[in-house]
């Protein structure tokens, strides 16, 4: 499923708007700051997440992602700054009790198998929800989840015996304990290989599907692009920009490769306006989305013109990460 | 109050399979059975003199043997190894999860910090009452099983004694634990607190009182620390004369050594859960 081009909030032109009434603000950040001595780590990040979306979190390496992620969470405090998680504060119980985390890595016991140390966890996670019921009811979610993230075969080995992307599939299982309404996912596919990579991807649009919030931070362009209805690019600390993948990368234009040039440029300028069509080495590039393509085509042959090529030309997440990476180097 | 009951119980949950607490617990029992009785009963079995080494008369090595006795004897090694492989534990059990990043994971899992870091201090409390409570057991049975072997009524302890030796064990034994978990906050790991540790329980306490000896304005300093308050609540379960085990005193009176043994069991509490709570976990 590609969700790239869709819109929870329905706040564009041309998405649904049936889902604005249920669309609320899962995370808001107003000017968070976190500095270490005289490094800025994060610069006045002033972020949102709506319900029911998968907010792609992008940034190189060491711009600030995961240091903005452990501040949701309350794992370390802000200089300076508000954060709101799910109406509450980060940290808070409360927060906590809804929120499922993967950060920087699984952190797990490696002498305990990976069963056995989500048992753990769903000790300290379902303290009141199970509370009274017994060890075989409440450890039942543990078995569910190990079979979701694809490691119901290795469950009874030992933590240290798995492989890196096992290992992050553990990390994905413990944030799923106690069905949380919002996942925080740093990195999530780091170690896993491109058949690993596609099921976490997946996972996480499985995920949302099911009314759960993401929050997925990574440093895959592609990954990002794939699956996320929003980002929010962050590099050297600050949030560069936030919105729809499709807004992001721009309208989609149309490229026109025709001979000769001098008789199909004129009859494309006619059909779309003065302004909309530009010369350039590869064709003719024409500020039009897909529908124009046929009234297009029609102008080109009818100039005389060979029509060698019409086609939509979109930017990729990766260019524009660049472009907007680059400017901000500057 | 649910929330560190519930941390507790997921503390144990990890704990009791994990090796290495029961490489050093086992390790606890071992040393202790060694050094009490052991080695006396070989020397007490294979002596040709009237006098042991230490300078007792053969009959009050024996009777030290005895299961009367074991409240006494059980709670001299925990001055120096005893406490030493405690504060080990107490610096692995905390320090482990910085590297392991299981503190990340548990503090995310929704009690708050204080719960958790509350159910590990109290788990490792539990640990050394659990501990003190088996060695005085095994002590026992071993004591009536050198008994039965020398021919000699069996003589139990009486209550006052035994609960007296178990509380001095647990104050000793869980002072050193809670040491080594505050070593290891602040240290954000295991090793570096279970080194520095050591070195101040072995050498360093040992040569601040040697300083006091000669200089006697720190004495006032010397004479309340960790390991001198320790030192003398073993010291005061003596009942016989003579060479004392390495690290037991008689520097303070029991009641002083408990009151000194319980601050620092509340301020390496407080100190470790604070330190835990307030701090970043990067």
């Amino acid at each position: 499923m590609n969700r790239s081009n869709a819109d929870p909030a329905g706040e564009f032109p041309g998405t649904v708007t049936q889902t604005r009434a249920s669309a609320t603000e899962v995370v808001v950040t107003e000017s968070l700051t976190k500095k270490y001595g005289d490094h800025t780590a994060v610069d006045a990040v002033s972020m949102t997440v709506r319900r029911g979306e998968i907010y792609g979190f992008l940034g190189p390496n060491g711009a600030g992602k995961t240091t903005t992620l452990r501040m949701l969470v309350g794992l370390i405090a802000p200089t300076s700054g508000t954060a709101t998680v799910l109406g509450l504060n980060p940290g808070e119980r409360e927060s906590l009790r809804r929120i499922g985390v993967l950060i920087e890595g699984p952190g797990f016991y490696p002498y305990l198998s990976g069963r056995d140390n989500l048992r753990v966890l769903a000790r300290y996670h379902l303290t009141e929800r199970t509370a009274g019921s017994r060890p075989r009811d409440r450890f039942a979610e543990v078995d569910e989840i190990l079979a979701r993230v694809g490691l119901a075969d290795r469950a009874g080995d030992r933590f240290r015996t798995y492989s890196l992307g096992m290992k992050q599939r553990l990390g994905v299982g413990a944030a799923l304990l106690g069905n949380p309404d919002l996942l925080i996912l740093d990195e999530p596919t780091n170690g896993l290989d491109p058949a690993g990579m596609a099921e976490m991807r997946e996972l996480v649009t499985g995920l949302a599907a099911d009314g759960h919030t993401v929050v997925l931070s990574s440093h895959l362009l592609s990954e990002v692009q794939e699956i996320c209805d929003r980002v929010g690019v962050i590099s050297g600390g600050k949030l560069l920009t936030e919105s729809t993948v499709s807004q992001l990368r721009g309208a989609a234009t149309l490229l026109v490769r025709a001979e000769p040039m001098e008789k199909a440029y004129p009859a494309v300028r006619r059909v779309v306006g003065e302004h909309r069509a530009l010369p350039t080495a590869a064709g003719i590039r024409v500020d039009a989305g897909r529908a124009m393509a046929p009234e297009v085509a029609r102008a080109v042959i009818a100039s005389g013109a060979d029509l060698l090529e019409l086609r939509t030309d979109e930017k990729s997440l990766e260019e524009v990460f660049f472009e907007m990476t680059k400017q901000e180097h500057r | 109050m649910n929330d560190v009951v519930a941390c507790t119980r997921a503390e144990f949950a990890r704990l009791r399979k994990w090796p290495a607490f029961w490489i050093v617990l086992g390790t606890w029992i071992a040393l202790n059975l060694v050094f009490a009785y052991l080695f006396n009963y070989l020397a007490y079995t294979s002596g040709s003199s009237s006098r042991m080494s230490n300078g007792q008369p053969r009959e009050v090595l024996l009777q030290l043997m005895l299961p009367a006795a074991v409240p006494e004897v059980f709670t001299q090694g925990m001055a120096m190894f005893g406490g030493a492989l405690m504060l080990v534990l107490g610096a692995l059990v905390v320090g482990s999860g910085y590297g392991w990043g299981s503190w990340k994971t548990v503090f995310t899992q929704g009690p708050s910090r204080r719960a958790v870091v509350g159910g590990t201090v109290v788990s490792l409390m539990s640990v050394v009452v659990g501990l003190v409570g088996a060695a005085f057991v095994v002590d026992t049975g071993v004591a009536a099983m050198i008994g039965a072997a020398e021919h000699r009524t069996p003589t139990l302890p009486t209550a006052a004694h035994t609960l007296l030796g178990l509380a001095t064990g647990v104050v000793i034994l869980g002072m050193w634990t809670l040491a080594g978990a505050l070593i290891a906050a602040i240290a954000r790991g295991p090793a570096l607190a279970v080194g520095l540790g050591l070195v101040w329980v072995l050498v360093v306490e040992n040569l601040l009182r040697g300083v006091a000896s000669i200089f006697s304005p720190v004495r006032a300093l010397t004479d309340h620390l960790p390991g001198t308050a320790a030192g003398s609540a073993a010291g005061a379960m003596r009942t016989v004369g003579g060479t004392a085990t390495p690290g037991v005193l008689d520097i303070l009176s029991r009641p002083a050594s408990f009151v000194v043994l319980a601050v620092y069991i509340a301020v390496f509490a407080c100190g470790t859960v604070a330190l835990m709570v307030r701090r970043d976990m990067a």
